[in-house]
């Protein structure tokens, strides 16, 4: 065996070049198509299942594409319409502040709780490994049954959070959590908060798990312990993963849907109506499909300017 | 230095401590399930901590009401991690070892296809299935859930491939093995861990799937267990204890994968992200 190999190598080697080249040439176009044909399978997948549903909802977003065009085929050019509609709904402004809101909240509370949690698991104790794995399971679970315990546990009558309210005396009458406008999208926020620390949790934690041990031994000499170390060597050494992880949850949170139809369906009186439920609103409850698509691309061209500075924060990363 | 030692230790078990008082809030919503799930029949909840007289009532009406959508939810996820595997992982491989110019073009495409909202694929796939009949099929759901899998899969297997020596590769070549020979004896085999994380996430992604599930399915017919917990969940919930087990059995996947796949699970966490 290692003979044979010995041997086409010297004779690989020894061939004149002139006689060998053609064959190697044909071989070599056929290798490199070889090499192409492991790529086309996906790249049509991405062709299919991103490029087109993106020009399709470009398409759509100027027409005037209702349930009608399904029996009649046709769906006649309206230009911006779709997107003079969609803005001047009375709705549309109240979305924009729901996503804002929905957004920043839920990020901020997932964030902070991660990273305080990422600093405790930092430690060493027994069970580490163990306890912060199960930490992952809400994440893991589908959406729709973390929607369908906080129902439960949000219920305004017999639900857990009331009944415990009540009995400990901080509330006199049961909050209608999720029944409420004042403080149905408060609710939600809380419930997507707890969905995404698992996710913050994971990533800072690997963050940190890169930053060297030396740095905090040279630091503790010039006296950096505790808080002055946290902001003098862990935030600078985890700025990329930081940035990664809130442009991430950024993109992931805009166009949440699932939480919001499991727990409110966008109401009570659209008080948890984001850009994304409206989209879905629009397309499949109202059959608009060219308003859903106007909708949707506004939430694309808003994704698309968090992507850029996501981009920009891999690519440091990777650069480092 | 005894009690030094003791000392540590003393703070290490606090830490624990601390650590299973926070995992317990943190799990408290899937006790609260597991509670509700057990408790007599009822469209009251109870407010009861343990279920002190525990009946299995909810888990035989979930299972009456909802045992045909497990197994459609079961066959799409399978169909999804199979249709993930064979379709991401040459292009990973590719993407990690072939010498293409455009790979930077590439990668970036596939990093801005995670970014696309998924209610432009289901708007988009909506009106293509209409037309050639897959609304209300599972093949129709697995392509949906494929969609978000197939790119995942690439980071996540790319970024594997990129530590697997040319040389191992080029020994099966000297010896005749094709290229894709050479990949599916050589290569496939050792990146086994990270095919295993891409097909468990694959799994996890379409079972857990909900909005394609409710956008790309218009009658009763074919139903994941996700839209089956929707329906359910309508305004006014008749019986709590059949809801949560329902849900109860929907986070099976999740428990078993948590307990037994741990470290694949870890390292899709962070993989897909931070590459």
């Amino acid at each position: 065996m290692s003979d044979a190999k010995t041997m086409t190598a010297t004779t690989d080697a020894t061939t004149p070049s002139s006689r060998k080249a053609p064959a190697l040439k044909g071989g070599r176009r056929a290798e490199e198509i070889a090499k192409i044909l492991f790529v086309v399978p996906a790249a049509l997948a991405i062709v299919a299942l991103f490029g087109y549903p993106v020009v399709k909802n470009l398409v759509m977003s100027f027409q005037d594409y209702t349930l009608r065009t399904f029996f009649t085929g046709q769906a006649p050019w309206v230009g911006l319409q779709n997107y003079v509609t969609v803005i001047q709904d009375d709705v549309f402004s109240k979305a924009v502040v729901n996503t804002a809101l929905f957004t920043i909240g839920s990020i901020a509370g997932q964030f902070v709780i991660g990273m305080l949690l990422a600093l405790f698991f930092h430690k060493n104790f027994p069970l580490n490994g163990v306890l912060r794995a199960l930490f992952l399971l809400p994440w893991l679970i589908p959406l729709i049954v973390g929607s369908a315990a906080w129902r439960a546990i949000l219920e305004q009558d017999s639900g857990i959070l009331n009944v415990t309210l009540q009995n400990l005396g901080i509330i006199d009458s049961p909050v209608p959590w999720l029944t409420s406008p004042d403080v149905a999208l408060i609710a939600v926020i809380l419930v997507n908060i707890w969905l995404g620390i698992p996710f913050n949790l994971t990533l800072l934690y690997s963050g940190l798990q890169h930053i060297p041990d030396e740095l905090y031994e040279a630091g503790a000499m010039d006296g950096a312990t505790g808080w002055k170390a946290f902001w003098n060597i862990t935030l600078p050494n985890m700025r990329a993963v930081v940035g990664v992880t809130l442009m991430l949850g950024v993109i992931y949170t805009l166009k949440v849907i699932d939480i919001i139809l499991g727990l409110t369906q966008g109401g009570p009186a659209n008080a948890t109506q984001t850009i994304a439920t409206q989209s879905y609103r629009d397309s499949f409850v109202e059959f608009k499909f060219g308003q859903g698509a106007a909708l949707s691309n506004i939430l694309i061209a808003i994704s698309l300017v968090f992507s850029v500075v996501y981009l920009r924060a891999t690519r440091r990363q990777a650069d480092e | 230095m005894l009690t030094h030692r003791t000392q540590v230790t003393a703070r290490r078990g606090i830490r624990t401590g601390i650590a299973i008082i926070l995992l317990a809030l943190m799990l408290f919503p899937v006790y609260w399930m597991l509670n509700t799930s057990l408790q007599p029949s009822g469209n009251t909840l109870s407010a009861t901590f343990f279920p002190t007289h525990p009946s299995l009532d909810g888990y035989r009406t979930a299972i009456n009401d909802q045992g045909r959508n497990l197994v459609t939810s079961l066959l799409i996820a399978a169909g999804t991690v199979v249709v993930t595997l064979l379709i991401a992982s040459p292009c990973a491989y590719a993407l990690a070892q072939f010498r293409f110019r455009w790979i930077n073009w590439a990668l970036l495409a596939i990093l801005i296809s995670q970014m696309i909202p998924g209610i432009v694929i289901a708007n988009a796939l909506y009106t293509l299935y209409e037309s050639i009949g897959l609304l209300n099929s599972i093949p129709g759901l697995i392509i949906a859930n494929s969609a978000h899998a197939i790119p995942f899969g690439i980071l996540i297997m790319r970024s594997f491939m990129l530590g697997v020596p040319p040389s191992i590769v080029e020994a099966a070549r000297v010896d005749g093995a094709g290229l894709l020979r050479s990949f599916l004896s050589v290569v496939v085999p050792i990146s086994r861990n990270s095919l295993i994380t891409v097909g468990l996430f694959a799994f996890l992604f379409a079972w857990s799937d909900f909005l394609y599930a409710l956008t790309l399915t218009t009658q009763g017919s074919t139903k994941p267990v996700t839209l089956g917990i929707y329906t359910y969940l309508g305004a006014h919930i008749s019986n709590w204890s059949a809801v949560m087990a329902t849900a109860m059995l929907a986070s099976i996947p999740a428990i078993i994968l948590l307990v037994i796949a741990q470290r694949y699970i870890a390292a899709g966490a962070t993989g897909g992200a931070v590459k």
